[in-house]
């Protein structure tokens, strides 16, 4: 192909990977090493408040922000500050003397790394689950007569369907105090049941819940690539007395090791940014994670503060995060892409 | 069949047309309005669109696109629904225009106590008032023996006897869902103790006495709460007190209707309402004053603006409250207060009273700051001590990012 040729052909993707990419990357990158703030001044105001009866009126001293008389916009300042917003959300001293004093529980304080934790914990853990259930309905449903395969495709597919705040809010309104599950689980047990009243349980039915959620995908996956093993190949292992699970280990799962790489990469990628099951379960008293606490810092309060420059930090640490959990899965796929894998 | 419908919904609308009548303006301009999403502003909107020509946006999240909206030129809303707590941004950013020509034009039939006044203008007009303040089971008090509990010191103590008597799931029910929820909780205790949030030159305050004594009050008093209560936020608690599950709890008395809605309470005329209890001796009700109302943008010609405040003053007329008297404690003349308002009446004239919500930057800042870092108080991993000085280091972080703070 001409160069010219093959320029026109990718320029309209390039052109919009730069633009919806590579624009917002930087921006965000940029903005996490500057600080935008209003210029304020303290004055002091009568306010006039609403009461039943009379109205209450206070005077006190209140720090507003400076309205330029031209544009009629808040007057900002911009500040290159360097680390400082990172400085501020992984508070590394703070971190650093809890190492050192081998203090759990206070490295679990600061937001940051207690965010890190559960999030690291979730995707690694729910990592090997995707995978193993998805292949073992994979291979259920292909040993499964071949009437009956689309009915349990249809059945087994329905959980990646369902919108992920939907389902993780379904999952929370069975177990909550007093859910259907709950009160079923109460009465059979005659004790009381609290699922959202410590951290545990409610990781415990967020792993649940992704696993549920994320195994049709890959079992969807899997049973595509069960119909290109090599028929030839299994049969001269039959013949050869390997057993069932001689069968899966040496043809079946090597034959699919690209598919569940593949996999890998897409569910590392995808549990690493969990937020839906946060909201969903309402857990941001107990646990978070990295990107609700992104959420957490662009969510404006009442008076219309946000902390943009830590939220830019905080996802620019997120996305690192994410490098750093594919770098190991990414490498395989170039050595076997590369066709040497030593 | 499907004709006779068709006809019956043509004679509808045209029944709709004609109530029109009732406005007492020809509407000719387009009007758009934005407003948080309960019963109250339903029944405002619902009077202001009898005019016609007007597009109402009720929704929880305003208060995240209000600041937007009307920073826009031109402005993307005419009227705003606002509260004392979410006003601020619009009043920083000077979005909001000086209403008192209006008001003198048209407001004739407005009380002053209707006027959110900053610096002489007024800025906002007030329709209803909202406080937390107890709620409890008329039925159990009074079959206990308990006297209505006047101080948060006699509401654990009838806690404790309502337990014992093992009359409901849980004795005490609490809006104390992490973040906003639980920072109110504090907020309203916090000032019962007699606390002051912010010192004068922006520094954090709450990690005093009466931070530690709200805390511990508030840590008391879930003992006798469902064990899940972080995740419980206002509608979670009415639910509770519908289906018979709590005796008392700290309720906003915009929920208090809800109480006797026959449709989905099964505790209809038991639910009686008292001011919000002492935290200590001689103080103001644990609580704070809100308020709610109307503003107008500030990015609009004149004549909109004139067209847009009289069909505001459409919406906040006696007629509304007429059509719907227990959608909230109206401030509008002619207004009859229930039995489900005399709590927060009960409140709202206390002596001392409670303070407003005060509307500051620096109070947005603190509010997240008790949102995020208190959980921990309460899940145990922190003592109060170690809970507060975690707020006011978050606190601090923000307002230096804020430019509040060197």
């Amino acid at each position: 192909m001409k160069f010219k040729t093959f320029i026109w052909f990718v320029a309209p993707s390039l052109f919009l990977m730069l633009l919806f990419i590579a624009a917002p990357l930087t921006s965000v990158f940029l903005g996490s090493f500057q600080i935008t703030q209003p210029v304020v001044q303290q004055v002091e105001v009568e306010t006039c408040s609403a009461g039943f009866l009379a109205q209450t009126c206070t005077t006190d001293l209140q720090t507003v922000p400076v309205i330029d008389d031209e544009t009629g916009d808040i007057v900002t300042t911009t500040e290159w500050v360097g680390f400082l917003s990172y400085a501020r959300v992984l508070e590394p001293q703070r971190a650093w003397e809890a190492i050192k004093a081998l203090d759990y529980n206070a490295l679990m304080q600061i937001n940051f790394w207690s965010a890190l934790r559960f999030t690291l914990m979730f995707t690694l853990v729910t990592l090997p689950f995707v995978i193993g259930v998805g292949l073992a309905i994979a291979l259920a449903v292909n040993s499964a007569a071949k009437a009956l395969r689309g009915p349990i495709i249809f059945v087994s597919l329905l959980p990646f369907i369902i919108t992920p705040v939907i389902g993780s809010l379904s999952i929370y309104w069975l177990f909550v105090g007093d859910g259907i599950l709950t009160r079923g689980i109460e009465a059979w047990l005659d004790r009381d049941i609290a699922m959202f009243a410590q951290g545990w349980t409610i990781e415990l039915l967020m792993l649940f819940y992704r696993v549920w959620h994320v195994a049709p995908f890959a079992f969807v996956i899997f049973y595509a690539g069960l119909q290109t093993v090599n028929q030839d190949t299994l049969e001269s292992a039959i013949i050869d007395g390997a057993s069932r699970w001689d069968r899966l280990r040496y043809v079946v799962i090597p034959h699919l090791m690209p598919l569940i790489v593949f996999i890998a990469l897409i569910h590392l990628m995808d549990a690493y940014r969990v937020f839906d099951e946060i909201v969903g379960f309402r857990a941001e008293a107990h646990v978070t994670s990295l990107q609700y606490l992104t959420f957490d810092f662009l969510r404006p309060d009442d008076a219309g503060n946000r902390a943009f420059s830590r939220a830019s930090a905080s996802s620019m640490l997120t996305m690192l995060g994410i490098v750093v959990l594919l770098i190991p899965l990414l490498r395989r796929t170039w050595r076997d892409h590369k066709g040497n894998s030593h | 069949m499907y004709v006779k419908r068709l006809a019956l919904a043509g004679a509808v609308s045209l029944a709709a047309t004609g109530a029109y009548a009732e406005c007492s303006f020809e509407n000719t301009s387009e009007v758009t309005m934005l407003s948080a999403a309960f019963e109250a502003w339903v029944a405002v909107t619902d009077a202001m669109a009898e005019c016609g020509n007007f597009t109402p946006e009720l929704d929880q999240e305003f208060r995240t696109k209000q600041p937007e909206g009307f920073a826009a030129s031109p402005s993307l809303y005419q009227i705003g629904g606002v509260s004392n707590g979410t006003i601020t941004p619009l009043l920083n950013q000077e979005t909001i225009r000086p209403l008192d020509d209006l008001i003198a034009a048209y407001g004739a039939h407005l009380t002053p106590n209707q006027l959110i006044q900053i610096d002489g203008e007024t800025m906002a007009v007030a329709m209803m008032v909202n406080v937390q303040h107890l709620m409890y089971r008329e039925d159990i008090l009074s079959d206990l023996g308990i006297e209505t509990p006047t101080t948060w010191e006699e509401v654990l103590a009838a806690a404790e006897t309502i337990q014992e008597a093992g009359v409901v799931d849980y004795p005490m029910g609490g809006t104390m869902k992490a973040g906003w929820n639980l920072a109110q909780e504090f907020v309203n205790m916090f000032g019962g103790f007699g606390g002051d949030f912010v010192n004068d030159d922006n520094t954090p305050n709450v990690n005093s006495e009466a931070g530690l004594a709200a805390l511990d009050m508030m840590m008391r008093l879930t003992e006798y709460m469902d064990p899940e209560f972080l995740v419980s936020d206002s509608t979670y608690v009415q639910q509770q007190f519908q289906q018979g599950s709590i005796a008392m709890a700290n309720l906003w008395a915009s929920r208090g209707g809800a109480m006797n809605d026959e449709a989905e309470s099964q505790v209809v005329g038991l639910v009686g309402s008292a001011a919000a209890p002492l935290a200590m001796e001689g103080g103001a009700p644990a609580t704070t004053l809100w308020w709610d109302g109307i503003v107008v943008a500030a990015n609009i010609s004149d004549e909109e603006a004139d067209n847009a405040f009289r069909l505001a003053m459409e919406g906040i007329s006696s007629e509304t409250v007429a059509a719907a008297p227990d959608a909230a404690i109206w401030l509008i003349d002619g207004y009859e207060p229930n039995a489900m308002a005399t709590g927060a009446i009960a409140s709202a004239t206390a002596n001392p009273a409670p303070p407003a919500y005060p509307s500051t930057t620096q109070m947005g800042l603190m509010h997240t700051a008790l949102g995020n870092e208190l959980p921990a108080f309460f899940t145990g991993d922190l003592s109060a001590e170690e809970a507060l000085a975690a707020v006011e280091a978050a606190y601090t972080v923000a307002a230096q990012e804020a430019g509040l703070l060197e």
